[in-house]
């Protein structure tokens, strides 16, 4: 039996399909962690990072925290997270791995809408200030509306780069489809550790083709076709 | 991170500063790998596909999916093929490097006015002379800025290398969270993080002096 | 242009003398069989002899630029043939072609990561010059255009002005001493004023040098200006006229050549006259230090007097009605407010000169400033009149052609 035929051995005992160990509860796991922390992050990240952008100010710091964060290895932002989750008294698993996402995420989404914002065509701004709209107009129908694309692809990001980071949960004790990676290599279990390893790779790309199906349908035509006379937006690093 | 136990402790910092310089030591040595073979495959894929917009679409799309797989991932997939070992760390390291390598060598190429272009292939430039003599100079400091970015990325990346025996600074994090100990974790946390911002300034600085033409604003 | 000493003279002479361009019954279709699309060419056939400049110039789309970059074959013609000397471009080697044609653009097209003095050295660099010889030369034609080579050799294009880039991109065109030019808007990127001044050296540059040159733009005023023969072209890449510019003012051979080179085609003849080719007036004169009386017995029925200098040079006009019995004439009641002109002013520069200090008659020098005679409004006026009637008499354009309305770009 070769080792794909192992694999397939592995994925057909029911057990792997239910209870705590089992496949939907660890893609579960996964998600709802990942999607906190985007969550959170986005709460942080979004409100300012439009607003500098409508300002025009803290371009810098702006810009400068997102190159931090491509410099934060996810490790040591683990590394950093566990004693402060400790020190809180919050224990090991969910909330270490929480806190260590929620730095990573922050970054793309302050930037991109903060460039996305700022970029908006200033005699677009000047024309509907002309006509009248008031500064929350200006922002609710003009500038957001033309930002979003670069805001959505920020989300990406960071949502690409915590789906990944996620799965170094279980090195902190965390669930998600880590748990198979690090105890597929601590019980050299390989076809556990394959399994693992293909379901985070394809939820990693399904996170990204489906923002990509997302920025579809939420972009008007105009705005898309302006975002692509931008540069290519950055790429969230690797995890 | 037992309770009463300071964050760091510097006696064992002291007591293991040559191990701490060994690590430091594997850690550039599997980041200057990655990048420099990184870097001799996409130089050399990127000067056949540059004016190859199909075949450069394709490739950035393989290369962009392989970007998007978690490091522990691709790491865990190649393990049955070429085991806990080296090799394997490079493959994936390696790997995570062409997207950005490639966008930026082929994005300077691109971008180099036409005037230039038009000008220098009607002084009689042939094709080899132009993408030397003008093309991949003028290309410079964008292709540095991809290296900068590979490098910084890659340092990061190397700290999940200790999981599968590769050292590396990752390899005290993992120590601390299996002992529970935050002084290692901390220790190599921040010597990556160190190390990424000194490599990033020193390339900083070869760019400018590889490229003195930027500087020149009268 | 600075001051050569007389040593850069043989050098430049050398490999300076101009080559023969034909091009015979060339086309040029873009995508399959296609007329009429933007920058085709049209079995055009042009010879431009030895040491002429010969502009290029027409609506935008009428394949003028096509036309040249067939020349050092940058785009290869659908048909026909380009001789250079009588060799046909097609059986030289592309490369070796290209360095012996000088290629000016727009943007200029400097290496933006080599300094100036490099970027001049760039042909004699590929033709293999030894160093020494390549720094002579780089020297010689940073002077030639008017740069310090001390001050300029060792920047880089973004510290200079945009019309010093210019000129730099002549320089590097001229680096191998080729024997023809091709420049395309060579002269379009800078302002008004330095345009002017670019144009005016690179005529002096090119009286000195007989390169031939072909030389691609949309304004008829450059083209007139600038060029020995102007070819006009129109859409869909045909040759409307091919003619010295005098001739193409006064006998426009359609009615597109009439309206592209204007209306005011009778004014823009007068940008082809000189001072030299209308007959000056003569005023009364007087000299500094002169009693009044012998002033003023000389003047007749003449208001002014015209005071000169020790040497003869125009120091301004005197009111014959204001000036005293009692005293000698200084130079403090002179008017110098008239223009001055030299043999080489063009009328339209004249005209528009008398025109805008509101006088009626400026004075003519010689190359030392000394005084010759007197240009007026008048003269010009007389010689515009004769310009027209000649121009109605050989035109070939029906009358009451409207005037130009559509201008190239």
């Amino acid at each position: 039996m070769g080792f794909l035929g192992q694999v397939g051995a592995w994925l057909s005992n029911p057990s792997r399909w239910q209870g705590v160990d089992g496949i939907p509860n660890r893609v579960g796991e996964h998600l709802f962690l990942s999607g906190l922390a985007v969550g959170i992050a986005i709460l942080i990240a979004l409100p300012l990072g439009v607003l500098l952008g409508h300002t025009g100010r803290g371009g810098f710091a702006a810009i400068n925290v997102a190159n931090m964060g491509r410099a934060l290895p996810s490790m040591a932002l683990l590394a950093f997270a566990l004693p402060l989750a400790f020190s809180l008294g919050l224990g090991l698993g969910f909330w270490p791995t929480l806190l260590a996402m929620i730095p990573l995420a922050v970054p793309p989404i302050l930037t991109n809408s903060f460039v996305a914002v700022r970029e908006v065509d200033r005699d677009v701004l000047e024309a509907a200030r002309g006509m009248g709209f008031r500064e929350w107009h200006v922002l609710s129908e003009v500038e957001l509306p033309l930002a979003a694309p670069l805001i959505i692809v920020g989300v990406r990001n960071a949502a690409v780069a915590v789906v990944a980071t996620a799965t170094l949960g279980a090195l902190v004790a965390g669930g998600g489809l880590g748990r198979y990676i690090i105890d597929g290599l601590a019980l050299q279990e390989y076809e556990r550790l394959v399994v693992g390893a293909i379901l985070v790779a394809l939820l990693a790309v399904a996170v990204e083709l489906a923002f990509g199906i997302v920025e579809r349908l939420a972009v008007s035509t105009g705005a898309r076709a302006d975002s692509a006379q931008r540069d290519a937006p950055e790429t969230a690093s690797p995890r | 991170m037992t309770p009463g136990e300071p964050l760091i402790r510097w006696d064992w910092i002291v007591r293991n500063l040559d191990v701490i310089g060994q690590r430091v030591g594997e850690h550039l040595v599997l980041t200057g790998l990655a990048v420099g073979i990184g870097f001799v495959i996409s130089f050399v894929l990127s000067i056949w596909i540059a004016r190859k917009p199909r075949l450069y679409a394709l490739v950035t799309w393989i290369t962009g999916i392989l970007y998007t797989i978690p490091s522990l991932a691709l790491f865990a997939l190649l393990i049955p093929v070429t085991g806990l070992s080296l090799l394997t760390a490079e493959i994936g390291l390696v790997g995570y490097t062409l997207l950005i390598l490639i966008r930026n060598i082929v994005g300077g190429i691109r971008s180099v006015p036409a005037d230039v272009r038009e000008a220098a292939i009607g002084m009689g430039y042939t094709e080899r002379q132009l993408l030397w003599r003008v093309e991949l100079p003028l290309a410079l400091s964008v292709i540095i800025a991809g290296v900068r970015v590979a490098t910084v990325t890659t340092i990061g990346l190397t700290t999940v290398t200790a999981l599968i025996g590769q050292g590396g600074l990752g390899y005290f994090i993992l120590e601390g969270i299996q002992r529970f100990f935050s002084t290692p974790l901390i220790v190599g946390a921040t010597l990556s993080v160190l190390l990424a911002v000194l490599v990033d300034a020193a390339l900083v600085l070869l760019q400018r002096q590889l490229t003195p033409w930027a500087r020149a604003t009268s | 242009m600075a001051d050569r000493s007389p040593g850069h003279d043989a050098l430049l002479t050398t490999g300076g003398r101009g080559a023969t361009v034909e091009l015979r019954d060339v086309s040029k279709q873009f995508g399959p069989a296609v007329k009429g699309t933007a920058g085709a060419v049209n079995n055009l056939s042009i010879e431009v002899p030895p040491g002429e400049i010969c502009v290029l110039v027409g609506p935008s789309g009428c394949g003028k630029t096509t036309t040249l970059k067939m020349v050092n074959r940058l785009v290869e013609p659908t048909s026909g043939q380009v001789l250079i000397d009588g060799q046909d471009v097609q059986r030289i080697e592309v490369t070796a072609l290209r360095r012996r044609i000088g290629y000016v653009i727009q943007q200029t097209g400097l290496f933006p990561h080599q300094t100036i003095g490099r970027n001049v050295a760039t042909v004699p660099r590929l033709l293999g010059w030894p160093e020494e010889r390549i720094r002579a030369r780089v020297d010689e034609l940073l002077r030639l255009i008017g740069l310090e080579p001390e001050r300029v050799r060792d920047r880089y294009p973004s510290q200079l002005s945009g019309g010093e880039r210019q000129r730099v991109g002549v320089a590097r065109a001229m680096a191998a001493e080729p024997p023809v030019m091709l420049m395309d808007e060579p002269f379009g990127a800078v302002d008004p004023i330095v345009r002017e001044r670019l144009q005016n050296e690179f005529l002096r540059l090119h009286r000195r040098l007989g390169t031939t040159v072909l030389l691609v733009t949309h304004d008829i005023d450059e083209a007139i200006k600038m060029g020995t023969r102007v070819a006009v072209m129109q859409q869909g890449g045909h040759l409307a006229q091919y003619a010295p510019p005098a001739e193409l003012l006064t006998h426009p051979a359609s009615e597109f050549v009439a309206d592209f080179v204007g209306a005011d085609r009778g004014l823009k003849r007068l940008s082809l006259m000189t001072v030299d080719d209308v007959e000056l007036g003569r005023a009364a004169t007087a000299r500094l230090g002169e009693p009044v009386g012998a002033a003023r017995a000389r003047a007749g029925t003449a208001s002014w007097i015209l005071l000169l200098d020790a040497d003869g040079r125009p120091e301004g006009w005197l009111s014959v009605g204001q000036l005293r019995e009692d005293r000698e004439i200084t130079s403090e009641l002179a008017d110098p407010s008239s223009p001055i002109f030299t043999h080489e002013t063009t009328l339209r520069e004249a005209i528009s000169r008398l025109l805008a200090t509101a006088v009626q008659t400026g004075v003519v020098v010689d190359e030392n400033g000394r005084y010759e005679g007197t240009l007026s409004l008048e003269t010009v006026g007389a010689a515009l009149r004769a310009s027209a009637a000649e121009s109605t008499n050989g035109a070939a354009v029906p009358s009451g052609a409207e005037p130009a309305t559509e201008r190239a770009q």
